[in-house]
């Protein structure tokens, strides 16, 4: 299954499809990048005249690059097959390291823990466009077709 | 093993995902995993993943679908172990 394939079954859209490019895609992980705009919707309000990035959106990117892109490889989807997946969050722990501003690319990270029972979890870190880490976790969700 | 020592370490797994302490500490083989002790699905596939671990067994994809409750989980352990 390709980047453009996995993208194409996705369940979000703009303005919370945090999702621009995928790499080394394998059983065991995956790798993703996103570069956030400058007007992103909750620069408006966190904080008040001082723009960063909120930790729960940087948990979002972890999840849709880190857990959901590869659970939907793993799911084996055919060529043109776009049903979304049914999916669910059902624990992360997180810690983070470094603030994330607008207009900043981060490079996530991702290796599959264990995919069983539709239950997939991974352990994901999240890089800064100087190689230096973010933020890092374990992220687990239920996927299915 | 006997079911009264199996269900002691069922217990034992299952405690750290339960919602309802009082169907917990009033558990029996009638006990079900999602309706009585609220754990959720995720959870049920951590409970599965610590049994396999606890045994040293495989439960595969059917034997999974039939461990809701602890009666059936105690069928299945005791199949996998004998």
């Amino acid at each position: 299954m390709t980047e453009n394939e996995i993208k194409a079954v996705l369940p979000y859209q703009k303005p919370f499809l945090f999702v621009d490019t995928l790499t080394n895609i394998s059983e065991e992980g995956i790798t993703g990048s996103y570069t956030f705009k400058k007007d992103e919707f909750f620069y408006q309000g966190h904080f008040k005249n001082h723009p960063i990035t909120p930790g729960v959106i940087l948990t979002e990117v972890m999840a849709q690059i880190g857990v959901v892109c590869l659970g939907i490889y793993l799911l084996r989807y055919e060529n043109l097959e776009i049903n979304a997946p049914k999916i669910a969050l059902t624990s992360h722990a997180i810690d983070f390291f470094l603030p994330i501003h607008p207009e900043e690319k981060v490079t996530v990270i991702s290796e599959k823990q264990y995919f069983r029972f539709h239950k997939l979890k991974c352990k994901v870190k999240m890089i800064n466009a100087k190689g230096e880490l973010v933020c890092r976790g374990e992220i687990a969700g239920m996927i299915s077709k | 093993m006997t079911n009264e020592e199996l269900i002691l370490k069922l217990k034992k797994i299952v405690k750290p995902y339960i919602q309802d302490e009082n169907a917990f500490e009033n558990l029996t083989e009638e006990t079900d995993f999602i309706n009585d002790l609220k754990i959720n699905s995720a959870n049920l596939v951590d409970v599965i993943l610590d049994v396999e671990d606890e045994f040293d067994i495989e439960i595969d994809n059917d034997a999974m679908e039939k461990m809701l409750d602890i009666k059936n989980a105690l069928a299945i352990i005791q199949s996998k172990l004998a």
